[in-house]
């Protein structure tokens, strides 16, 4: 076999004997179907549901929370990293809050978030964006500080206006390492939207976790861990294009998968 | 432009110019009561092992460092009021780095033609202006590239073109060909001095190549360093225009001598 038909056939099989050795295992040890369904069984749940519009309603709302959750996130940590960057005493001002909002459990904030901005879309937006901001901002901080001397040299001597340099030198540098932040952020954002739909909300997939825990359905609650590994894909997927568009002339583009 | 020109006739004038960095007892001094006449069209070079101060000198008259003393007139204008630089007087300068500094997200094109769409030229008029600049300066068919697809040659002949595309009066080059191969460096150099000629541009290099300062200049600029201070301005009486043959001429070899004598006496 050659090593390109390799690179295809061998991941496709090793998620076969995985799902085989699965299903064997839960038929023939002895283990309940309750604990663990096995993947067939979780396959056709998810077939099931697929066809239901309310998931798919479900799928919108916590789509719609994660999403708006880190475009907030995006904006503020690159907004916030780019101000201390190019004026230190802000960040000194800044940095005793910055550490003590890095260290804190932001999960452990989700139930005060629910508390002050209701069951609704708001509080998961709010948990959303609380826990994909730090990724963006500190990335964006270290990138916005290592614009190169010489490189602001050249605009200096050009004579480029603040937003001329922004745009043109400061923000191309740094969009490399920013979308780097961005990647770990997007999954950091649907957490924060799950987490928020467990504890206080009525819709969403999170919410629909609960509720299958509640009657005890575990292949549905299995199908919906799967889709919300195919909602965090699409987003990753959709940051991957991202940088391919943004940034075409950068390594991190075309070393990228 | 002829009639315009400034009653002293010279272009650059640098008096008591000095600039300490660091304070107390770590204080350096990097250039020590400086004072310079440049006249229009003139090539001069700055001549000096590191530590001489001439790359300082030359970021204190482009407006990228401020002196500690002294002052620096372009065209009349003083570069420098306190700490603050002046953008009437640093307009007709254009600057050139040891680095290519293009910038990675914009084609060949686009870098050479990024100060004026800095200066707000429309893109129709930058592109067609961009195109012939790259063209004179060796670079047709590369214009779409990427500045990471050039060798280091091709980058530094951009990087020329950026600093040309607005036809400024003030060249400022700080070891422009220093990191380049011998061969590609004299091609580069002949390139330069035919351009500065036909541009009546007035010109300064940083370099520590005696034979580049020699082959390049009107005049060259001896720097010393510990303390650092010009110790000569010597002129260069070869005609112009010049090729690289002059290199091999005898009174070429007399003055290269004499130049690296002045830096030797001037080291010790």
């Amino acid at each position: 076999m050659s090593p390109r038909n390799q690179r295809l056939l061998l991941p496709a099989a090793s998620v076969v004997v995985f799902l085989v050795a699965w299903s064997l295992y839960v038929h023939t040890a002895a283990v309940s179907a309750f604990v663990l369904p096995p993947p067939e069984a979780i396959v056709a749940a998810l077939s099931k549901m697929v066809f239901d519009p309310k998931l798919w309603s479900h799928v919108l709302v916590t789509a719609t929370e994660t999403v708006s959750g880190f475009v907030i996130a995006v904006f503020l940590g690159v907004f916030l990293g780019f101000v201390m960057a190019r004026i230190p005493p802000v960040e000194w001002a800044a940095k005793p809050f910055i550490i003590v909002f890095q260290l804190i459990p932001k999960i452990a904030l989700a139930p005060l978030f629910i508390l002050w901005f209701g069951f609704g879309l708001e509080s998961k937006i709010v948990i959303s964006a609380a826990l994909a901001f730090f990724p963006v901002f500190s990335n964006a901080l270290v990138a916005f500080k290592s614009i190169e001397p010489g490189d602001r040299d050249v605009m200096v001597i050009l004579q480029a206006r603040p937003m001329q340099r922004f745009v043109m030198l400061e923000l191309p540098t740094a969009l490399p390492v920013i979308l780097t932040g961005m990647e770990v952020a997007v999954v950091l954002a649907m957490i924060g939207a799950i987490v928020g739909e467990f504890i206080g909300g009525n819709e969403g997939l999170g919410f629909l976790a609960v509720s299958y825990l509640q009657n005890l359905a575990v292949p549905d609650l299995f199908a919906v861990i799967v889709l919300l590994t195919l909602l965090g894909l699409v987003l990753y997927a959709i940051i991957g294009r991202l940088r391919a568009w943004l940034t075409p002339w950068h390594v991190s583009t075309s070393s990228g998968g | 432009m002829g009639l315009d020109m400034p009653p002293s006739r010279s272009d650059i004038r640098i008096s008591g110019l000095s600039k300490i960095f660091g304070s107390g007892g770590a204080a350096v001094a990097a250039v020590t009561d400086a004072n310079l006449e440049i006249s229009h069209g003139e090539f001069i070079s700055l001549l000096g092992p590191s530590g001489c101060g001439k790359t300082t000198l030359l970021r204190i008259i482009a407006g990228l460092e401020i002196p500690s003393a002294g002052s620096v007139e372009v065209r009349g204008k003083s570069v420098w009021s306190g700490a603050v630089r002046s953008t009437t007087a640093t307009r007709p300068i254009s600057m050139m780095f040891q680095e290519a500094r293009l910038f990675p997200w914009f084609t060949v094109a686009e870098n050479v033609a990024l100060p004026l769409r800095i200066a707000g030229v429309e893109r129709a008029k930058r592109q067609a202006r961009a195109h012939e600049i790259c063209a004179t300066v060796g670079l047709k068919g590369f214009e779409n590239h990427r500045p990471t697809a050039l060798s280091g040659g091709m980058r530094q002949r951009a990087s020329l073109a950026r600093a040309l595309v607005t036809d400024p009066e003030v060249l400022l080059l700080d070891e422009p060909f220093g990191a380049l191969d011998a061969m590609t460096r004299d091609a580069l150099n002949v390139e330069l001095m035919d351009v500065c000629a036909r541009a009546k541009v007035t010109t300064i290099l940083v370099t520590h190549s005696i034979n580049e300062a020699a082959f390049l200049s009107d005049s060259v600029v001896v720097l010393a360093p510990r303390p650092a201070r010009i110790t000569n301005i010597v002129e260069m009486p070869f005609e112009r225009p010049r090729d690289l043959d002059l290199q091999r001429r005898l009174e070429f070899q007399d003055m290269v001598g004499h130049l690296r004598h002045l830096l030797t006496g001037a080291a010790a």
